[in-house]
């Protein structure tokens, strides 16, 4: 029978199945210090071992400070939690990357990094942007703090199977046109909930053009259209990117990975509960209006008016949103004028993302009106390799701030954060109210989209001003 | 985990969509490390007209009067109404311990997200799905003079109103858990032995996977 990569991942992993539940067996475990500590706490309360260690990787990222680190952390809360990941790290003997480690970073960023995300896998961590993982054909979906102290315990998740979506992308993508805007296009035509209850597949020549950084920016931002799982099919790229990280398989194992490998891609005549086609060259650079990933429009676009809408209570949102935006209908977007730039977040803060926006600021100055340009890697790593290609300079030297890596002001957990009414373009995921400080006003867009707008202070179409 | 079989309360008429995990409980209160405590501050940006931060006491705090928990017909609410998409966004399962230690036990809405709909379950609250005709009917009934007060039967998987009976859909394993007040892992760990079998072929046919 023709399977979905999807099916053909989930199959693997069963354990056993009653009614149309199944135990799935889970192969890594990512752990941050937010969602774990209750977890670990429930585990020592009934008395319980973790059943494989070998398989958990964790690192603190959501609280860690982008600056100063060499004090510590100023914050007690955040240091409790930290602390607390430290603690039930050594006393479970877990493989960690503390916050003083190069290796330290944004979860979803260090994962594919070491090669603990490996093809046909199933990944699980208390994050719902697990579904970053998917880029590389495994089965990565973020979890609650039950779950995860349930996969702690017995290794295994239970899971009812998805319905599936296939999301071809066929044709070219234009300059300057990134796998953001891909994503948010998505989002912009199926809606928040358009991928609920499914897993979905990203295919079609656009996506075999993307990179795997690209790749997994798509996946990122699959939970933002309610799916739990975003899934790329392996190709060389998948393979390539793999070879020779730490925690890749070597010798005849490798051989025998990639033997396997090759076939986790879904069969020609597999049938999908969903199929959905978009043309790659429609798509143009993304930005949010909105409070929920779903606002969005082209850069050319004017704001949309609320009572255009049919859907009642899509018209009640959409001029809450606006009024909590601080928006008017039929604003041009390149009218939005903004306070502070946000370059980061397990989206868009590799080692790519970087470079795309450092070409976009080269010896050009942030606007006046800019009152903080943020640059966080999402990684130790990254940020050394950018530092190697000299790109901190040019941020630096343009006005950015260049900061050690974490989540930073994607949600605001540390001190980086937006005041009441500031306004943002931001690379990261949600605009949610508040997400980014309470009363902040977030836009979404591409590393480019946002190195450009700190140059003008304003939303500029990125394929004119570069 | 708490047991839910009979459930007889009044109901709470958020109007919103896509009530997300963020405004349940906004992350400043998500740097705890326990599972309790999170009541005072659910809903924290829209309750209260000042900004909540951990360890500041509830009872200095300013309460927004137009916000609905804090209506006196709805206080002793322990039903929650809302709109479509309700528990969007970020896993936090701090979004139904707070709902919880709030002290709602069952929440109605015409669809739910994934993630928010599964840790509903886990930690003894019910989420049900309910038709968008009978979202707007319970919306005016909540919202006129008298209010709504509902009875949940679990068992039966009915809503009861005082003329009605309506039927919902539940999971059946998920509906003997929460009965019973279960808790997963206890329920996994019985099969033991066959995730031990399942690791031993596993591991022979995939071999670059260590254990
Ligand atoms: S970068 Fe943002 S979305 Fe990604 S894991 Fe951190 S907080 Fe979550």
């Amino acid at each position: 029978m023709a399977l979905t990569l999807y099916e053909k991942i989930f199959n693997r992993h069963v354990v056993r199945e009653d009614n149309g539940t199944y135990l799935i067996y889970i192969d890594r475990h990512l752990v941050h210090e937010v969602t774990s500590p209750q977890a670990f706490e429930g585990l020592r309360i009934a008395d319980r071992e973790i059943w494989r260690t070998n398989s958990i990787l964790a690192v603190p990222d959501h609280n860690v400070p982008t600056t100063g680190r060499e004090k510590g952390i100023l914050d007690p809360i955040s240091k409790i939690q930290i602390d607390t990941l430290d603690d039930n790290c050594k006393k479970n003997k877990l493989m960690q990357f503390q916050m003083d480690d190069i290796r330290q970073g944004i979860v979803h960023v260090i994962g594919p990094e070491q090669g603990s995300t490996l093809p046909g896998m199933t990944i699980v961590c208390g994050d719902s942007h697990t579904s970053t993982h998917g880029a590389f054909g495994a089965l990565a979906v973020g979890i609650g703090t039950s779950e995860v102290e349930h996969v702690l315990a017995t290794q295994c998740l239970i899971l009812k199977k998805f319905k599936t979506m296939l999301i071809n992308i066929s044709g070219t993508l234009g300059d300057h046109v990134s796998a953001k805007d891909i994503a948010l296009h998505i989002i912009g035509q199926i809606g928040t909930a358009g991928g609920t209850g499914h897993a979905i597949e990203f295919s079609g020549s656009a996506i075999k053009n993307l990179s795997m950084e690209g790749r997994m920016t798509l996946c990122n931002m699959a939970i933002e259209a309610g799916s739990r799982a975003g899934l790329v099919g392996v190709d060389y790229k998948t393979i390539d990117y793999l070879k020779s990280k730490p925690f890749s398989p070597l010798g005849e194992n490798w051989e025998k990975a990639v033997t396997d490998w090759k076939n986790l891609v879904s069969d020609k005549d597999a049938k999908f509960d969903k199929k959905i086609e978009i043309d790659a060259s429609s798509i143009e650079p993304q930005v949010t209006w909105g409070t929920s990933p779903e606002m969005v429009c082209s850069i050319n676009d004017k704001i949309p008016d609320p009572l255009q809408e049919k859907n009642l209570s899509n018209q009640k949102g959409y001029q809450g949103a606006l009024e909590y935006m601080g928006l008017k209908k039929g604003t041009s977007i390149k009218d939005i004028k903004l306070d502070k730039i946000f370059i980061g977040s397990c989206t868009n803060s590799r080692i790519e993302d970087l470079r795309k926006a450092a070409g976009i600021v080269k010896r050009k100055k942030v606007a006046k009106n800019i009152k903080l340009a943020l640059v966080v890697p999402g990684s130790g790593l990254v940020k050394n390799q950018a530092e190697e290609e000299g790109l901190d300079k040019i941020f630096i030297n343009a006005g950015f701030e260049w900061r050690d890596p974490g989540c930073s002001m994607c949600l605001a957990m540390n001190a980086d954060r937006l005041e009441p009414h500031e306004r943002c373009a931001s690379t990261s995921n949600r605009n949610f109210e508040g997400r980014q400080g309470q009363g902040g006003r977030t836009h979404l867009v591409s590393p480019e989209m946002a190195a450009a707008a700190a140059i003008h202070g304003k939303f500029v179409d990125v394929r004119e001003a570069s | 985990m708490l047991p839910i079989n009979k459930h007889h309360g009044i109901v709470i008429p958020l109007d919103r969509a896509n009530v997300d995990t963020d405004a349940i409980i906004p992350k400043q209160f998500l740097k705890s490390i326990k599972k309790s405590g999170f009541g005072p501050n659910l809903f924290d940006e829209w309750r209260y007209l000042d900004h909540g931060e951990p360890g500041i006491n509830p009872k200095n705090r300013e309460l927004n009067p137009d916000f609905i928990l804090n209506k006196h017909n709805y206080r002793d609410g322990t039903i929650l109404l809302s709109r479509e998409n309700f528990g969007c966004g970020s896993s936090r399962e701090h979004a139904p311990w707070a709902l919880l230690d709030y002290g709602i036990r069952i929440i109605l809405a015409p669809s739910f997200a994934d993630i928010f709909y599964g840790n509903c379950f886990k930690n003894g609250i019910l989420p049900i799905q309910i038709s968008d005709e009978l979202t707007d009917l319970f919306f005016k009934k909540a919202l006129s003079k008298i209010g709504l007060n509902l009875t949940i039967d679990l068992e039966k998987q009915l809503i009861i109103t005082d003329d009605d009976k309506y039927n919902f859909k539940v999971d059946e394993f998920k509906k003997h858990c929460l009965m019973n007040g279960l808790d997963d892992i206890g329920l996994t760990l019985v099969y033991g032995e066959d995730i031990k079998d399942f690791e031993n072929n596993y591991y022979n046919q995939y071999p670059w996977l260590t254990k």
